[in-house]
């Protein structure tokens, strides 16, 4: 069964999806859009660097990811220029670094294309078993961290106050986010890598009352959109990648017109 | 002044000595002795930036102190109602889901602190949709659930009426009475506070003045203002400043002098005339 392209793409694709669901949310709450995607412009410098030392590319790309936000988080407390700007620095510099730092290195042929926008249909048997596995340790992580990181969402304070470190939870999320971005930059590519953690997400909003229900309809509505994404794309022979954040902007659009604009929530008398 | 070895049996909740936070070079607070010992309700007031804020963060390991110290009884258990929280529309959360924040409680637990305060019928609400005074409600529920040994809440009473107000600090009296817990409570009124306060601080960067409450019912003309059921609730806090504090900060004492700070020991300061400490609420027939 594996050994069809189309099969390994889809199980490779909803592995990814489920994992990025639940990151997803707290991206969406903790207001990280720009973050996330400041970390995934950075997966390029790690492809090049990885490329010129030699390195795994996976590993390449998480320690790059690690290394700009930890250098985010010191620039951002030293004060001066708005967390904003610092993060459309590094965004695009790291980006432009990566693609010059390629562009020298002439004995290695890259096909730069399947770095930005992804090649889901090329995903082998090992890639595959490294999204299972790695996505089940961020889920599991994830699952332990959940009331801390939950708590120092709403109020950093009320969770310091009561006895928990925020401080460290948040570097502990952005570890996680650093390990996704690493796992999904083959399937989706380093521009598209984001927007499959945020639109399920904020599609879920408005079919959610809890927390939890959220991140659940999350992964849901993320595998919804990588198996209508890769049908779409055989279908109507379109990119994959872009073809699955297509189909996941059609449910969010969909979630929207059926559920009214900024979702009046209703109180309920019990 | 503070009482010096007082509490050698029982240890405070929390004590600062000599505490003050420093940001980008600016004082927001100096200065401070403070301590507060389970079963009192201290209450801190004060004009806006008076580090009111500052001083209730530092007490509890929010914020760190940049001189003095700040000593916690080991084990502590803290519930804290912050003075600002905005809950994002995108976080789907409801009154019930908030009470598990920090830690997991029964639902019997759950709906005996919501009761508590009045808001039971809202549990399944989103917390986005309640009014000022109920979310303040429920954030109330929320930090009593923990079984605080310290219950620290940064101005309870904003956005809440006047009827609401009375009821709040009625609750928060039968919250000291029934657990025995310390309570530091923020007020922004800097002349009406809670009746059942044992000692009031007036922080302007620095302990202006402390003291106990005058209970209203001893005053006719503020029982006619407030009505009958304030006088179980409300009390009046009357200062006695030897020092008042110019625009630019510097400050001018009593004797006509001006100096750029007002650390208590500068000598401009004479013992405090303290206030009546006969009248507490804790006996008035109105409570509960």
């Amino acid at each position: 069964m594996l050994d069809d392209f189309f099969t390994r793409a889809i199980i490779a694709g909803i592995g990814l999806a489920i994992t990025a669901g639940p990151l997803g949310c707290f991206i969406v709450w903790r207001r990280m859009a720009y973050f996330g995607d400041t970390m995934a412009h950075s997966a390029l410098l790690g492809i090049a660097l990885a490329f010129l030392l030699e390195i795994n590319l996976t590993i390449g790309v998480f320690i790059i990811a690690v290394f700009v936000s930890l250098a985010l988080m010191a620039l951002q407390r030293r004060g001066g220029l708005s967390a904003d700007a610092l993060l459309g620095i590094l965004s695009h510099s790291t980006l432009a670094l990566g693609l010059v730092i390629i562009a020298f290195m002439s004995w290695v042929r890259v096909d730069l294309m399947s770095f930005l926008f992804g090649d889901i249909l090329a995903v082998s048997k090992t890639d595959i078993a490294s999204i299972w596995i790695g996505g089940a340790a961020v889920l599991g992580t994830l699952a332990w961290l959940w009331r801390p990181l939950l708590a120092s969402t709403v109020s950093d304070e009320i969770a310091q106050a009561e006895g928990m470190s925020p401080e460290r939870t948040r570097v502990i999320f952005m570890l996680l986010m650093a390990l996704v971005i690493a796992i999904a930059m083959k399937l989706v590519g380093v521009l598209l890598i984001t927007s499959l953690m945020i639109i399920p997400a904020a599609t879920a909003r408005r079919l959610a009352v809890t927390p939890e229900q959220m991140a659940v309809i999350a992964s849901i509505l993320g595998a919804l959109a990588v198996a209508g994404g890769l049908f779409g794309s055989l279908k109507f022979d379109t990119p994959s990648g872009p073809s699955i954040v297509v189909a996941a902007l059609v449910l969010f659009l969909v979630s929207m017109i059926a559920y009214g604009g900024r979702g009046q929530t209703e109180r309920q008398a019990s | 002044m503070q009482p010096p070895q007082q509490q050698e049996t029982s240890q405070p909740l929390v004590r600062l000595s000599g505490m003050g936070v420093e940001r980008d070079g600016r004082w927001l607070v100096r200065g401070v002795d403070l301590s507060i010992s389970a079963g009192e309700i201290v209450t801190l007031i004060g004009p806006n930036g008076s580090g009111k804020s500052t001083t209730a963060r530092t007490a509890i390991g929010i914020l760190k102190p940049s001189e003095g110290t700040v000593v916690q009884r080991p084990g502590l258990r803290v519930g804290y109602v912050p003075q600002k929280l905005a809950i994002d529309w995108t976080l789907p959360l409801t009154v019930r889901r908030l009470m598990t924040l920090t830690r997991s409680h029964s639902k019997d637990e759950i709906h005996a602190a919501l009761d508590a305060v009045g808001a039971s019928h809202l549990a399944d609400a989103q917390v986005q949709a309640l009014s000022g005074g109920e979310f303040q409600r429920a954030l109330l529920a929320r930090a009593m659930l923990g079984k605080p040994d310290l219950l620290v809440l940064d101005e309870p009473v904003q956005g809440v009426d006047f009827s609401g107000e009375i009821a709040l600090y009625e609750l928060i009296g039968r919250i000291r009475n029934e657990t025995g817990c310390g309570i530091l409570l923020i007020s922004h009124d800097l002349h009406v506070v809670m009746a059942a306060t044992d000692t009031v601080v007036c922080l302007n960067g620095h302990v202006c003045c402390r003291g106990t409450p005058k209970t209203v019912a001893s005053s006719p003309e503020y029982m006619r203002l407030f009505g009958a059921r304030a006088e179980g609730a409300l009390a009046l806090y009357r200062h006695s400043h030897d020092h008042t504090h110019l625009p630019d900060g510097r400050v001018v004492h009593e004797d006509g002098s001006i100096t750029d700070h007002c650390h208590p020991h500068d000598g401009h300061h004479h013992h405090h005339d303290h206030h009546d400490h006969a009248h507490h609420a804790g006996s008035a027939p109105h409570a509960g």
